[in-house]
């Protein structure tokens, strides 16, 4: 199994910048946002790593450098698993879609711009796909409000009676 | 009243085609409130007749922010969350999400507990595919098969009852093991329903199977080749009636997967029929996993005995001061879990399905990110509509098996 | 129902008519088929073979609002399916009940968050809510039924 993996993550490292971790036995490789598209695009073509599973954001607000993690999961459909970690500076960061490589990133690239606000440049159709069109900011940043709403109980349930928007008939 | 708003075209425009923006196609909206659409979806068709010629699939009316409201609870508290997603998989979803937190503290867990999880996962696959079986034909305008497949998965949630409490919603498995053992007479309850379901699963294929009503609307719909599907990172019973032996419990196996002995269904043709006959067969096949399973039940405790994680048993706790702190501190703050992440995924009943767990050393995740196979799947809805007609787009969307929950989130 | 109005208190006449109309609106009781998330599932059960919700007149499931005097609210409303549930309530004919089945419809249950209305009653009238998460296929029956009893009470005047 690791000769696969191995002999990519060699080819990976005499080609592009990048950094070998492990933790629990995953393979983690930190790629430079300005690569992401040629390691993945290496990858599939050159060591079978034929389906890209997930991609998604993390935010470490309010650390700025790195502030986003964007996170691949790609698989082999055999046993070997691997994870892309790129790093991403400043609020409002883009970089280039995989799209032209995995052509399913389409919509977890259109989940991640909606939910963190994250631009990919070149994607085919950036629109908020989750939430409402008209929605304002970005629900999975650490700085946006989880939006809790009090809850009734016998002590305050008058209280909170009185100022619910209950709907007329 | 419902404020109008400007409507321009230039937001569709690179969806649709040209002909639309000349009004020679038609643009029809189907959902969210549609009973084909098996929840809350919403399609956009361009129609040219009754021929499909694009589909814009727009998703979200389910979006339940788990992820971030996961994030806000510590690591035993956010598993009753996990359940809601996938809600005709529920104990796979605590599954993925168990496995993830064990990984991520690495805490073993005692092989009795290994064997019921996998019962119970399995039993949960025939319950969700015995709902795929029902609605798909319910669409098809079959409706004695879902009557019947109602019937057999009562019984199915029955032992979940048993186990649980619950009937859907079960958390039953938990980080370390179990909630608690199961009851005596679960064995018995299981095995006469293994013994009972393979006649049933006989009389739904001489409903389905070779009848030319659902031929017709089923072969050559839909097809999906092997290479697409792979593309579209499609995984399941999508991914296998295209041809492609991919299962995560073969390929990577977990809670002991490697130890039974089971087949990974395969067809060929990619379509609405081939996908139908994945899942037939993939129901007889769990039930060959649960009655290997069953043999090799053993005993022992269902719960790991590392203290820090899993909570003491009640017996403990009025004579060990010990185990009293260690009740207080789990119920209260919980455990912490080190910085780094994890995926695990499982082989859920629509495929593969994920979660993405990130740890930063306090009892709450920091990340929690669901790979949900629904919503890698719908998104080949366009590819497999195109030049179908609208009726058969019914067929597709059910034999995708799609469940908006999982898909939104 | 303009008799009421035109003929002024008719006394026993009415009593009776208005029994025999609530009776009337009780036994054939038409849902929308309008499922939302895991309690839609068990709408479905309660429908299917073992639990068999036409023994109560609700023999058809509609999925057009114009059809239906019942809508069941299965599951959770995000705050992008609330104004679609408003509208879809909107279309429906007096006249008209609504169930709150499940927690997340009747308070936003387990999730309180940015996405889930906290309780259907911000968007549309409620009439019965139903515990549960999700409630047994027996709840929801029992909550249709605590809605006849709402329905057998209602005065006729009220309809005028």
């Amino acid at each position: 199994m690791e000769d696969k993996l191995s002999t990519a993550l060699e080819a990976l490292r005499g080609r592009f910048e990048v950094q070998v971790n492990t933790f629990r036995g995953e393979t983690i490789v930190n790629v430079k946002s300005e690569d992401i598209v040629g390691v993945c695009r290496a990858l599939r073509e050159e060591f079978g790593f034929c389906m890209l599973t997930d991609e998604t954001a993390i935010d470490y607000w309010p650390q700025q450098t790195p502030r986003f993690h964007i996170v691949y999961h790609l698989i082999s459909m055999m046993k070997e698993r691997l994870r892309l970690l790129v790093p991403l500076d400043g609020n409002s960061p883009s970089l280039s879609t995989v799209e032209g490589v995995f052509p399913n990133a389409n919509w977890l690239e259109r989940e991640i711009w909606d939910l963190f606000g994250i631009t990919f440049e070149q994607h085919s159709d950036l629109r908020r796909i989750i939430m409402p069109r008209d929605w304002e900011g970005h629900p999975l940043r650490k700085d946006y409000p989880l939006g809790y709403e009090e809850v009734q109980f016998t002590f305050n349930s008058q209280e909170i009676d009185t100022r619910k928007p209950y709907a007329k008939e | 009243m419902v404020e109008l708003r400007d409507i321009t075209m230039d937001e569709l425009k690179h969806l649709v085609s040209e002909r639309a923006i000349e009004g020679e196609t038609m643009l029809l909206n189907m959902g969210p409130q549609h009973p084909s659409t098996h929840g809350v979806l919403r399609l956009l068709l361009e129609l040219d007749g009754e021929t499909v010629v694009n589909c814009i699939p727009d998703i979200g009316f389910l979006h339940t922010g788990v992820e971030k409201s996961m994030e806000s609870k510590n690591y035993q508290q956010a598993e009753v969350m996990t359940d809601r997603l996938d809600y005709l998989n529920t104990v796979g979803n605590t599954l993925v999400y168990c496995l993830a937190v064990e990984k991520l503290v690495d805490l073993g867990v005692p092989p009795r507990a290994q064997v019921i999880r996998v019962i119970l996962t399995e039993l949960q696959r025939i319950a969700s595919h015995l709902v795929w079986l029902g609605s798909q034909s319910l669409d098809l305008a079959a409706m004695s098969v879902f009557l019947y497949a109602f019937r057999e998965r009562e019984y199915i949630l029955d032992i979940l009852e048993m186990v649980s409490g619950q009937r859907m919603m079960t958390t039953y498995i938990r980080p370390g093991g179990l909630w608690r053992d199961v009851p005596i007479d679960f064995e018995d309850a299981v095995r006469q329903f293994v013994g009972l379901l393979p006649p049933r699963i006989d009389q739904y294929e001489a409903l389905l199977t070779k009848n030319p009503l659902y031929l017709d609307r089923t072969r050559g719909i839909g097809v999906l080749s092997a290479e697409d599907a792979v593309r579209w990172g499609i995984t399941g019973p999508n991914l296998r009636g295209s041809g492609v032996a991919y299962d995560v419990r073969k390929t990577n196996p977990y809670s002991g997967y490697e130890q039974y002995d089971f087949d990974i269904p395969v067809q060929k043709e990619g379509d609405v029929y081939a996908r139908y006959q994945v899942r037939i067969e993939e129901m007889r096949q769990s039930l060959r996993i649960i009655s290997q399973a069953l043999d090799i039940l053993p005993n022992g405790p269902v719960r790991s005995n590392n203290r820090k994680f899993v909570p003491p048993p009640r017996s403990e706790i009025g004579v060990s001061m010990e185990a009293l702190i260690h009740h207080f501190k789990l119920w209260t703050e919980g455990f912490s879990a080190p910085a780094g992440g994890v995926f695990v995924s499982v082989e859920s009943p629509r495929g593969e399905l994920g979660v993405y767990l990130e740890g930063d050393g306090s009892p709450k995740p920091y990340r929690v990110h669901w790979r949900t196979p629904s919503f890698t799947n719908l998104q080949a809805l366009p590819l497999l509509s195109k030049g179908h007609l609208v009726a058969d787009l019914v067929a597709i969307i059910g034999s995708l098996d799609i469940v908006l929950g999982d898909v939104d989130r | 129902m303009g008799v009421e109005q035109r003929l002024g208190n008719l006394g026993v006449v009415t009593t009776t008519l208005e029994q025999a109309i609530n009776w009337g609106r009780t036994r054939a009781m038409w849902p929308m088929l309008f499922g939302l998330a895991c309690c839609a599932i068990e709408m479905m059960a309660a429908q299917a073979s073992h639990y068999d919700m036409s023994r109560f007149g609700m023999e058809l499931m509609r999925a057009s609002p114009r059809q239906s005097d019942l809508m069941i609210v299965a599951g959770r409303v995000t705050r992008k399916m609330a104004p679609v549930l408003r509208r879809l309530y909107d279309q429906m004919p007096d006249p008209k009940w609504a169930i709150a089945m499940g927690d997340c419809a009747s308070c936003g249950g387990i999730f309180n968050n940015y996405a889930i209305v906290q309780g259907v009653d911000e968007v549309i009238p409620i009439d019965v809510y139903v515990a549960g998460c999700p409630p047994r296929p027996e709840g929801l029956i029992h909550g249709i039924l605590t809605l006849y009893e709402k329905v057998k009470c209602e005065r006729l005047d009220k309809w005028a």
